[in-house]
């Protein structure tokens, strides 16, 4: 199972603690929004991007694990 | 020719109705001038709604499991913009945990397109007819019509159609009107989902997707009115008889509303993959030459008029200009007008139209929209055309909706599409038709504060 990481653009407000925190993953926009790159994370990036959506000030920050992606809304 | 006449700009329908071609119209079959079909009337052009479910459990499964498979072997995709297949979304919606409900959006935020309301407006009991049968196949018990604010008389013909109905509702699905606010973005699926729920009507970030927690938390099926329209057609005749027509991919017809220099603008039926040029001429031709053509609507995507004459109405056929057939829009440009000037003004209103959100659509929309305001000006510089594509690809993909990609994507289409004109104005400045007034049909902005103010006391 592989993580990757996502914004969630309406609660992101541009504090940019995210791009400090994981500048692997993330830069910064001429606005301050972070930029993402969301191909999955090796395995020691992702105790650091966990650390970066927790210090997250309006947790936008998120570490997703990849779903099956079914379309079918079961589980 | 293979295009229906059917209603007017001034939103008013015509009176000529024109039948074209023996297999159209279908949706609009039986069209009438100034007033809706009464059920009366749409029964004697249509035949009674087929009942979905039979007698006991069994059948009433039974039922509505055909009633989707024969919306999956129809092709039908949806009409509001995506055209995502209709059965996949409804398998998603029978398959989620809760009682289903229907959404029927009508809203149509899109400032060039009418054939919603023309729809409901003239044709009210289709749509009622398809947002029953969509209930019905997935067991739904509610079935929300939603209408823009705007849309005084549209909003009158469903509640007269509803009234209409009252006595003869079989089906057991309650069926509310609602109005929604008039901004751009209230009609997309998120956002129309959290006014329902009593929420501002702006877009919300997904997961979940409306198909598994939608209307009050329950899995929710939200389509465009003509896809329900299309869908009661289907439950009449058949998948075989709704693939007679269009493409092997997008079978079936659309309604297209075309405004711009041409005779009778307004909303038509098109067979998918008929040709533009056949639309132009059941709109009585240009009255004027024309310049080129946005296709799909302000997130659309401009073409160039070498390709007038060549393009088809298809999304199979338009991926070749990189555009989609939309929520079927055709907005022609006449030569009057300067192709630059009037996409500053739409790249303006698209940003304000931004849901005021999310940061990079915000900034980035009105940066764009300030580039292209300076080139026409002739005050951008010579990296004016670097700076829109740098911007145009920070701000594409990075917003909770679509609306920031499809603001994109017509800008960086009316670069390519009317290249020599951009680089002339980036040299030059202004043309002579830059101060021309607008031609483009844009509503005067803002449109809806109040929906802003909800969604910052919101959060």
């Amino acid at each position: 199972m592989s993580s990757h990481v996502r914004v969630n653009p309406i609660a992101c407000e541009a504090h940019g603690m995210c791009a400090e925190l994981l500048p692997e993953r993330i830069t910064l926009d001429e606005w301050g929004y972070p930029v993402i790159d969301d191909t999955p994370l090796h395995g020691s990036q992702v105790a650091h991007a966990i650390r970066a959506a927790r210090a997250c000030p309006t947790f936008a920050l998120l570490v997703e694990r990849e779903r099956a992606k079914s379309g079918s809304g079961r589980r | 020719m293979n295009a229906t006449m059917s209603a007017g700009t001034d939103r008013r329908p015509r009176a000529d109705t024109q039948r074209a071609g023996s297999a159209l119209p279908r949706v609009l079959a039986g069209v009438r001038d100034g007033a809706h079909l009464t059920l009366a009337q749409h029964d004697a052009v249509h035949g009674p709604l087929p009942a979905v479910r039979g007698r006991g459990r069994r059948h009433a499964r039974e039922g509505a499991a055909r009633m989707i498979e024969e919306i999956a072997q129809s092709g039908l995709r949806g009409h509001g913009g995506a055209a995502f297949p209709v059965a996949t979304k409804m398998h998603a919606v029978a398959n989620a945990r809760g009682r289903a409900i229907v959404v029927a959006n009508a809203t149509e935020g899109e400032p060039a397109s009418l054939k919603d309301r023309t729809l409901l407006e003239l044709l009210p009991h289709l749509v009622l007819d398809g947002g029953v049968l969509a209930a019905e196949a997935l067991g739904a018990d509610r079935l929300l019509v939603c209408v823009c604010d705007s849309s005084a008389s549209a909003y009158e013909a469903a509640t007269h159609a509803l009234a209409e109905r009252a006595d003869h509702n079989e089906s057991g699905v309650q069926v509310e009107l609602v109005r929604t606010p008039r901004h751009y973005v209230a009609g997309q699926e998120s956002a129309l989902v959290n006014f329902l729920n009593g929420g501002p009507a702006l877009p919300t970030f997904t997961p979940p997707m409306v198909f598994e927690r939608g209307v009050a938390r329950r899995p929710t099926l939200v389509n465009n009115a003509e896809t329900l329209a299309h869908m009661a057609l289907i439950a009449r005749h058949g998948a075989a008889w709704f693939r007679e027509l269009g493409t092997a991919s997008q079978p079936g017809s659309a309604l297209v509303t075309v405004s711009g220099p041409v005779v009778h603008p307004g909303v038509y039926e098109v067979e998918h993959g008929s040709s533009l040029a056949s639309l132009i001429d059941a709109c009585g031709g240009a009255s004027v030459r024309l310049r080129g053509a946005l296709i799909g609507g302000y997130a659309g995507t401009w073409i160039g008029e070498q390709h007038l004459r060549t393009a088809a109405l298809s999304n199979d056929h338009l991926a070749a200009h990189g555009a989609t057939l939309g929520a079927g829009v055709v907005v022609l440009l006449s030569e009057r007008a300067c192709p630059v000037a009037e996409t500053a003004r739409a790249a303006r209103w698209m940003a304000d139209q931004s849901a005021r959100q999310c940061g990079p659509c915000l900034n980035g929309l009105y940066a764009l929209a300030d580039t292209v305001a300076e080139l026409v000006r002739g005050e951008a510089g010579p990296t004016a055309g670097k700076r829109i594509d740098r911007l145009a690809s920070l701000v594409a993909r990075r917003g909770a909706c679509g609306h920031p990609d499809g603001a994109v994507n017509m800008i960086l289409s009316a670069t390519e599409a009317f290249a020599e004109d951009f680089s002339r104005h980036s040299q030059h400045g202004p043309c002579e038709l830059c101060s021309r007034p607008a031609e483009l049909p844009l509503p005067a902005r803002p449109v809806d504060r109040d929906a802003r103010r909800g969604a910052e006391g919101a959060r």
